[in-house]
Order: C-alpha cells, then structure tokens, then sequence
C-alpha cells in the first residue's frame, strides 16, 4: 500500500518537474525533453496503479504511451529542424509568427 | 365563345412583342402591332359578345387553369363572360382601340414611340384581366396591373422630375385605397372560404343577415379600393395631377377606363353592398360631396387638361351616387356614355394641345373654331354630352336617370337630388366656360400645326358614339328605352323606385334642363367676370387636399424619415455586432504566438479543472 503512495507521489514530483522546465525554458529541445519527462511520469502512475491492482493493462498503456513518445520525438525532432532552418535559432518566443 | 381567352391575351402579347422587338420593326411595324392588338381584341370581344346574346346564357365561364390550389381553396385563371363584363369588355377594347389609333398620330414624333404602346398594350391587357376576371384575386391582378400601367404612363416623359412625382403620387395614393381591398379579399376568403364571384356572392348571402357588422366591415375596405382607383373623395387628389401623362394616356386610363374600375368592383360585388345600407350610403353619400367638389374646382381651372379631369372626378361621382342608392345598370351605362364623351374630350382637348404646340392654358387659346372647325364640331359634341344637353346627347339620358334616380328609388333622397341637379348645373358652367374660352373670343395663339387624318377620325368615330350611345336606354318620359338594363339584368339587380310619377320626373328634367341653359347663360355672361381671388385660388387647388395631406401626412412621414436616417432600428444589429467585434479583440490577444504562454494557459486550466472537481468532491 504504501508503495503505491510514494510511487504516485514520485510521479507527481516528476510530472511537477517536466512541467516547471517546460515553463521556464525557451530552447525548443529542453521543452521537447520536458515533454518526454512528463510522458514518463504519466507512465509511471499506471505502472504504480496496475500494481496496486495487480491488472496488466497499466504496462499495456505504458507500451503505448512510449509508441506515442518515439513517435512524437521523431516529428518533433523534425519540427525544430525546421525551425532551426528558418530561424536560425532554437528560442520559442522567436517563432511567434502566428500571432493574432 | 372559346376564344374569348385572346381578348386580354392579344393586348398582353402585343407589349410583348413591342418590348422584345421593337428596335427591329420601326415606327409603322410599332404602331401595327400596338393598334392590331387591341383592335383584334375588339373584334373578338364584338363576334363573342354577339355569340354571348344569341345564347342567352346569363355567365359563360373560361376555366384556363389553375392558379392557386391549396386543400380546398382553389383559384383559378377564369374569365368570367357576362353582361357586366361585356359592357366593360367593349368599351375598353373599343375605345381603347380609337385612342391606339389616335396616338400613332399624337406621339409620331416622340423617340420612345414603342415604350408607349407597350405601356398601352399592357394597361390594355390588365384591364381586361380585371373585369374578364371571375375571381376576385385574379381581379385584383388586373387592378394592380392596371395601377402599374398608370403609373409608368404618367410618368412616361420622365426627364421632368415634376412627371415622376406626380406618378409616385398617383401610384401612392392608389396603394391605399389598394390595402383597403386587400384586407377585404383576406376577410373574404377568411368567411366564405373563396373568392370566386359566385361562390362568395352567394355565400354572403347565407351567411350575413343585412346589416351584418362584417359585411359592412367588407363593404367598406371594398369601397376603400374603389374610392382609391376612381379618385374619389377623400382620395381623389392624384387624378388632377395625373394629367402629367401624355393626353391620349389621360384619355384611356384616366378618363375612360382605369378610373371606373371603382364603378365596375361595387357594381360587381353589389351583393355585397346591398347587405350593407350603411355601406351604400356612404357610397351615395362620397359620390354626391364629390361630384360637387370636383365640379366647382373644375370652375377655376386654366388648364384645360386639369378641367378635364376634376371632371371625370365629378363625373365618377354621379356613377358612385347611382351604385349608392341601387341603380346599378344607370351607373354602368353613365359609365359608357361618359368613356365616349370623354374620350372625345381628352383627344380633342389632345388635338388642340398639338395644334397650339403644347400649350394647356384655356387663357391662351381662344377663336379656334376658325382655324380648328373639325376638332371644333366633335368637341362640342363631346361637351354637349358632358353638359347633358337635352335630347340629343348621350350624356343627357345617362345623367337625366341618375339624376331621376338619386331621388326616386328606395335608397334616395332629396339631399341626393339636389346635389345631382346642382351637379348637372355646375356640369355645364364649367363645359360652357371651357368651350367659350377655347374657341370663342380673340385667337391668342396661332395654330402651326392641323391634326391628320389619324388624329381626327377617331374623334369622329368617338362623336358619332357619344350621341348614339345615349339612345339604348330612355326615361320613362321620352319612349322608355330600357335596352341596357334588360341586358344587364341577369348580373344587376333592377332599380327599386317607391316614390314619384311621370309628373315628377317631367319636372326634374324641365328643372334640369333650364338650369343647363341658366349655366350656359352664366358661363357666357361671367367669363371675364371678377372671381374673388381667395376663393378661386382654394378652389383651384381642389378645396385644399393637397396642402391638408402635405401636413397631415406627407410631412410627419418626411420627419420619421429623417430621423430615422442613421438607422435607429438597425441600432440593435450593429450594437450586437460592435460586441462580437470586442471580444474577437480580446480573444485574439491571447494568441500571443509565445509558446510557453499557451502551455500555462493549459495548466492553469488543467488547476481550474482539477480546483473544481475537488472542490465539489470534498466541499460539499
């Protein structure tokens, strides 16, 4: 019972995190890592939660959710070579061209 | 009988082709085509209207199809053949034809030679549709049509803003009277289900005990139209100044034709009418105050034009008085005579216009019976019918029943009668005066320019018709002719006379006829008389209608509109879109393009979220 507690508390933590650095970085790839951070945070609580409950389909969603995470990488990853192409920089606040 | 369709087709099909081809076909091809059909409408009316007496039918009905049709309401474009419609049909076809003729001759040399006779074949036809219609709604159509054809014929010189105003005027004042017969169809079809003629005639007869609050309610938005297209009172200030028309136009439609539509809607729907005394008195009663206030207006007139018509007004007075007191068949045959004879007017009046080179002013004219002796001699046929001067005009037998009549039948009155005498007493004065002005005394102007052929053998044609028209129907006293009244007998009911004897009616006419000749007398005695200036002034300017309505309601009308100018009504609209306009502002703030923003705009809402859903778990 308990580890379920703190594995959740960790994931929080972790979640918590990923966010903070989401918010306060401006280089496109530490967001793109926050991302990956928060994705692995999500995992965790299933992973923790399908063993509370001794259910397999808390590591089927983590299969998924590292699918998901490989294939948001990739055409992230994409993304910012084109920005970087264009903008010759790596800030976010610089690709602002859609404001309204 | 099965073709009595082309009648108002070949007038229809004649604008048709006048508008469609008329680059192509000249001036004679125009003038073929626009005389053609209406004269080719005569001579069918003529053959069906023969057809139509040997049978003895009393209504011959031509179903052609179907129009409306919803549930059980079902209208039809139906032509309705009858005696009524027949005496209607001629005329308008007749007349009509001798006016299409005269003003090849008249408008030879206006540029818009074809826009003429296309207006003239469609007003043609639309009058047609309107008294060939057996239900009221088709009727309606061809009153509309014929409204449409009187305003673009008014304001056919339309380079003259003064024209254009007084065809808006004409087309304005009409639509009143227009709604008032609108609102009575929709009563109509909301009590008896229908508006066919003899569905609804009949039904109103079972539904409605004389009296009845909603026949009379019918009957009076009913002579609402009427008053309205016949220039009554207290709508007849339109007809004066319709007379901006070109004269053979003022000859059709607003002398002859158009202007009794009023006469031919009361008498069709005389049932009606009958179920309604107070109706029909007021029937009697706007008749009776008009043909006395049209006839001194026309006292003081100097245009010739303008007597002509405040004329007809006080003219369609005495048909509205006969419909007032229930003699039927003495309006429609006032009605035919007086299409002839004015007719007559009007184009000799027209003749006379051309031949002084536009000049209207009677004060102006003056010893033309030397230089015009042609349009001199039909003229004073005409004014002789006008003036019912005795035996030998038309005028005189339709006015003498009339005036008999306003008195004699169980509806009338002496208040009636004395407005007919007076009227006929008036009638004359003023055809005296214009006649003495005209082609008496110094020649004024010199004539530069004789009417042709063209011109003068419908005057002729129209002179023969206005004296012998008068002979089909003569009063008691004088052989007792009833010709016209026996044939519309099947749609009109006989006059009902309750008081009054051959004594009597000797006496109205021998009081009738002296005060003709003591009018003429006048007439001639006065013509250079002083006329209180004042007076004369209010008089000419037709008792003040205009100037009351340019107050009462032209002007209120005028302020709203400018007031309204900046869209008080659209406030609602634009305020409602000046909103959306502030929060797309605000909205589209918030699209920063910063990146880092948007995620903090998703995780305070994710708080937002997640603050309520606990706050509502645990909280409560």
């Amino acid at each position: 019972m308990n580890t379920t507690m703190e594995g959740l508390v960790l994931a929080g933590i972790l979640f918590t995190l990923g966010l903070i650095s989401m918010l306060i970085r401006r280089n496109i790839i530490f967001m793109l890592v926050s991302v990956e951070i928060m994705l692995n945070a999500a995992g965790l609580a299933f992973i923790v939660a399908a063993a509370r409950w001794g259910q397999p389909e808390g590591q089927v969603m983590f299969m998924f959710i590292l699918a998901m995470a490989a294939a948001e990488v990739s055409v992230g990853l994409a993304l910012i070579l084109q920005i970087y192409h264009q903008l010759k920089t790596l800030d976010s606040d610089e690709a602002s061209k859609m404001r309204g | 009988m099965q073709w009595i369709y082309l009648i108002p087709a070949l007038p229809f099909l004649g604008a048709l082709l006048l508008v469609l081809a008329s680059r192509r076909i000249g001036k004679k091809g125009v003038a073929l085509i626009g005389c053609g059909s209406v004269g080719l409408a005569a001579l069918v009316t003529i053959i069906a209207g023969l057809q139509f007496m040997q049978q003895g039918s009393p209504a011959f009905v031509q179903h052609l199809w179907d129009w409306v049709s919803i549930g059980t309401f079902r209208i039809g474009i139906d032509l309705r053949f009858d005696a009524l419609s027949l005496v209607f049909t001629f005329v308008i076809t007749f007349v009509g034809f001798l006016i299409h003729v005269y003003s090849t001759g008249y408008m030879a040399d206006d540029p818009d030679f074809a826009r003429f006779f296309a207006c003239m074949n469609l007003f043609v036809g639309a009058m047609l549709m309107l008294v060939l219609a057996d239900n009221l709604l088709l009727l309606y159509f061809g009153w509309e049509g014929v409204g449409l054809c009187s305003y673009l014929l008014i304001g056919f010189w339309y380079k003259d803003p003064a024209n254009g105003a007084a065809a808006r005027k004409a087309f304005i004042v009409t639509r009143v009277g227009d709604t008032a017969m609108a609102i009575a169809l929709f009563l109509l079809v909301q009590h008896t289900g229908s508006l066919q003629l003899s569905t609804v005639l009949a039904r109103a007869q079972e539904l409605w005990s004389a009296g009845d609050p909603t026949v009379v309610l019918i009957a009076f938005l009913l002579l609402g139209g009427a008053v309205g297209k016949s220039a009554q009172l207290p709508l007849q200030t339109w007809l004066p100044d319709a007379m901006a028309g070109p004269t053979p136009v003022s000859a059709l439609i607003h002398a002859a034709t158009m202007v009794t539509a009023g006469v031919y809607l009361i008498a069709r729907t005389n049932v009606l009418f009958t179920l309604s005394p107070s109706a029909q008195a007021a029937v009697a009663i706007v008749g009776a105050v008009t043909l006395l206030l049209a006839g001194c207006s026309a006292f003081v007139q100097t245009d010739i034009k303008r007597v002509l018509a405040y004329s007809t007004i006080s003219q369609i007075g005495y048909m509205f008085l006969a419909l007032g007191v229930g003699a039927w068949s003495a309006a429609i045959f006032h009605f035919m005579t007086h299409a002839f004879f004015k007719a007559l007017l009007f184009l000799g009046a027209g003749a006379v216009i051309v031949a002084l080179h536009h000049e209207q002013d009677m004060f102006r004219m003056g010893g033309l019976r030397r230089s015009l002796p042609g349009v001199f001699l039909v003229f004073l046929v005409g004014s002789a019918s006008l003036a019912a001067l005795p035996f030998v005009t038309s005028g005189f037998y339709s006015k003498d029943q009339i005036v008999w009549l306003a008195g004699a039948s169980a509806n009338g009155s002496a208040f009636y009668s004395l407005a007919a005498i007076l009227g006929a007493f008036i009638t004359a004065a003023y055809t005296a005066r214009m006649i003495f002005l005209v082609f008496f005394g110094k020649e004024k102007t010199h004539v530069h320019h004789h009417p042709g052929p063209v011109m003068m053998a419908p005057l002729y044609i129209l002179a023969v018709l206005s004296t012998l028209a008068g002979f089909i129907e003569l009063p008691h006293t004088l052989g007792h002719v009833t010709l016209l009244s026996d044939f519309l007998s099947p749609v009109l009911p006989a006059v009902v006379t309750d008081h009054g004897g051959l004594a009597l009616e000797w006496g109205m006419q021998g009081l009738t006829v002296a005060l003709c000749a003591l009018a003429i007398w006048l007439a001639w005695r006065l013509l250079a008389a002083p006329f209180p200036s004042g007076l004369k002034q209010f008089l000419k300017n037709g008792w003040g209608f205009d100037d009351a309505y340019q107050v009462l309601f032209v002007q209120p009308f005028v302020q709203l509109a400018r007031l309204n100018r900046k869209d008080i009504v659209d406030k609602v609209y634009t305020g409602l879109a000046a909103v959306t306009r502030g929060f797309h502002r605000i909205m589209s703030a918030t699209q920063s393009g910063i990146l880092r923003w948007y995620v903090m705009g998703i995780v305070m809402g994710a708080v937002i979220i997640l603050s309520v859903i606990i706050w509502r778990e645990y909280a409560v």
